[in-house]
């Protein structure tokens, strides 16, 4: 059923991106597509791999941006992959019922054996979070790892998204949005978490944290503050006549 | 967004198809078209000809096709299920109006009228699966649905046109509704055009990555290096000059011509004016198919803004 659920659950599973802390290291990208080729949805078809052209299906998509200019400018790495929306219009879209969002936890999800491949749900999504598999004809998306976060034969430290599970920095964190306590909801409130987009209506569930402020001078790399500047521009009496002596 | 030709052949076969089909349902009834019945057979035969290979064209993008009957089953909540209810819904009354009128000569009102509502219902559904799309802002807006209406109507009263001439019906009053529904199409599509050339998206790099408040967005490192799925699907675009040109041909066919050409009846009957409408009705669906590949090829998706895309 394409309609959304109603009554919707209390809990929504989701991601919280730092962008203060991705370094664009691609890990999450590869490691989700290596669990996922492997997992519900796969296969994530690669088409002319050893090619010219190689093209294929990936849930997660690093991009690097230029944000700012001059002196000011910064390098932002942006992971972007399903936000799992609590109005996904690529959910409403869908006239075969492929395409669910599930009531217990809000993952939005694609069944494949009901899905017709008309794409228009990749249409509907200003996310790009929906990848058409050629090979199969079918669309496919981030499961948000609903083949690991339940995998009861796993260790419990292990039932996180393989995104998650494979960040090198930590800057990926998975958990309840739904729950204003829960660790990334905290985290959420505390550093100013956003939702991408937000004039589109789609209420994504994932949120991204800010890069914090950028130190603005020597003083503020955390260096002790009697270390900070050590010698005087300028001095007088003997030393000040040697240095100027040197200085020539 | 990448211009399918299937889909593109879709909305204008189908278009000429049920304006044709809303036309007959109506003129019928009111005597206004021949009730002979090689009349009703060839002008009910085409206009559900050109339905039924629009819509069969239409199965030709889907990944299965196999599974095409599953699209029926969510008109709660999806413009493009409603397409295909409204469209199954349709052949109904049209085919038990074409029935009676082609086998018994009756020439039912009821059956005409709900064909002909059926056919609105179908080409407002159809406009209403790129209206709903809020990522493509050239779709999103109030001029969509206006203009597949009226070029349902435009090509439908011109075909219509074509027929009555084959059959020595012409008449002055369809002369001058074909003329009302070219200018009404001109208006409406220049309209169209004028807006998305003068209008983008609210949404922007910036807003796209939420790092507005850092500065301007820009890219700086794509996430693959070959192509993948969204930008072959939503990346599609062209050349300004290329958009320019297909513009001008569009309204040449699908508007400035068949309109000088549907003033002919109005002058001279006979000859003239019967080839007169051999020619409005395929220059102006020629003209419509151009207008709606551009109606795909302009159209920007949003997600291109993560690609490095300046606006949507």
């Amino acid at each position: 059923m394409t309609s959304l659920p109603d009554p919707v659950g209390a809990k929504r599973l989701g991601l919280v991106i730092d962008l203060d802390i991705c370094v664009g290291c691609h890990a999450c990208a590869v490691n989700c597509k290596e669990w996922n080729a492997g997992g519900i949805a796969a296969p994530l078809t690669d088409l002319d791999p050893y090619g010219a052209e190689p093209t294929g299906v990936w849930f997660n998509r690093v991009h690097s941006f230029e944000v700012g200019e001059g002196a000011s400018g910064r390098t932002v790495h942006f992971p972007r992959s399903c936000l799992h929306c609590a109005e996904p219009a690529c959910v409403t879209v869908c006239p075969t019922g492929a395409s669910y969002k599930r009531a217990e936890d809000g993952i939005v999800l694609v069944d494949e054996d009901l899905c017709i491949g008309c794409k228009l749900c990749s249409w509907a999504c200003p996310y790009g979070a929906r990848e058409f598999d050629e090979d199969v004809g079918v669309m496919k998306k981030c499961t948000l790892c609903i083949d690991r976060i339940y995998n009861e034969t796993f260790d419990p430290a292990d039932r996180v998204p393989a995104c998650v599970a494979t960040c090198p920095v930590s800057a990926r964190h998975f958990g309840d949005l739904g729950d204003p306590g829960s660790a990334v909801s905290q985290m959420v409130a505390e550093r100013g978490g956003y939702d991408l987009m937000p004039e589109m209506g789609y209420a994504p569930t994932n949120k991204y944290l800010p890069p914090r402020p950028r130190k603005a001078s020597a003083g503020c790399t955390g260096a002790l503050a009697e270390l900070a500047p050590a010698i005087p521009a300028r001095s007088s009496g003997l030393l000040g006549w040697i240095d100027q002596l040197l200085s020539r | 967004m990448h211009p399918s030709f299937s889909v593109i052949f879709f909305t204008t076969a189908s278009g000429a198809g049920y304006g044709l089909l809303a036309l007959l349902g109506v003129l019928a009834p009111l005597g206004v078209v021949p009730h002979r019945t090689l009349f009703a057979f060839v002008a009910l035969g085409l206009a559900l000809g050109l339905i039924t290979a629009g819509l069969l064209s239409s199965t030709f993008h889907l990944g299965r096709p196999e599974r095409a009957l599953r699209a029926f089953s969510q008109w709660r909540s999806s413009w493009l299920s409603r397409e295909g209810v409204a469209s199954v819904a349709t052949y109904i009354p049209a085919g038990l109006f074409a029935a009676l009128w082609v086998f018994s000569g009756i020439v039912s009102p009821l059956l005409g009228f709900l064909a002909a509502a059926g056919a609105v219902v179908t080409v407002i559904c159809t406009a209403m699966i790129y209206r709903s799309l809020k990522p493509i802002q050239r779709w999103h807006n109030g001029w969509v649905v206006p203009n597949y209406l009226a070029f349902a109507l435009m090509t439908g009263v011109l075909w219509l046109g074509l027929l009555l001439q084959l059959f020595g019906a012409g008449k002055d009053g369809l002369a001058w509704v074909a003329l009302g529904a070219i200018v009404l199409a001109t208006v409406l599509k220049l309209g169209y055009w004028r807006f998305i050339d003068t209008s983008s998206s609210a949404s922007t790099a910036e807003s796209a990555t939420g790092l507005g408040a850092l500065g301007k967005v820009r890219l700086f490192e794509a996430p693959h290096t070959s192509e993948n799925y969204l930008l072959k699907e939503m990346g599609f675009r062209i050349a300004r000059k290329h958009a320019a040109k297909l513009r001008r041909i569009a309204f040449l066919l699908a508007f400035a011509l068949p309109f000088v050409l549907s003033l002919v009846p109005l002058l001279a009957m006979g000859w003239p004016a019967a080839l007169a409408a051999l020619l409005a009705a395929p220059l102006a669906t020629i003209g419509v198919l151009t207008e709606r590949w551009l109606f795909f090829a302009e159209a920007k998706h949003a997600v291109m803004l993560y690609y490095g895309a300046a606006r949507a």
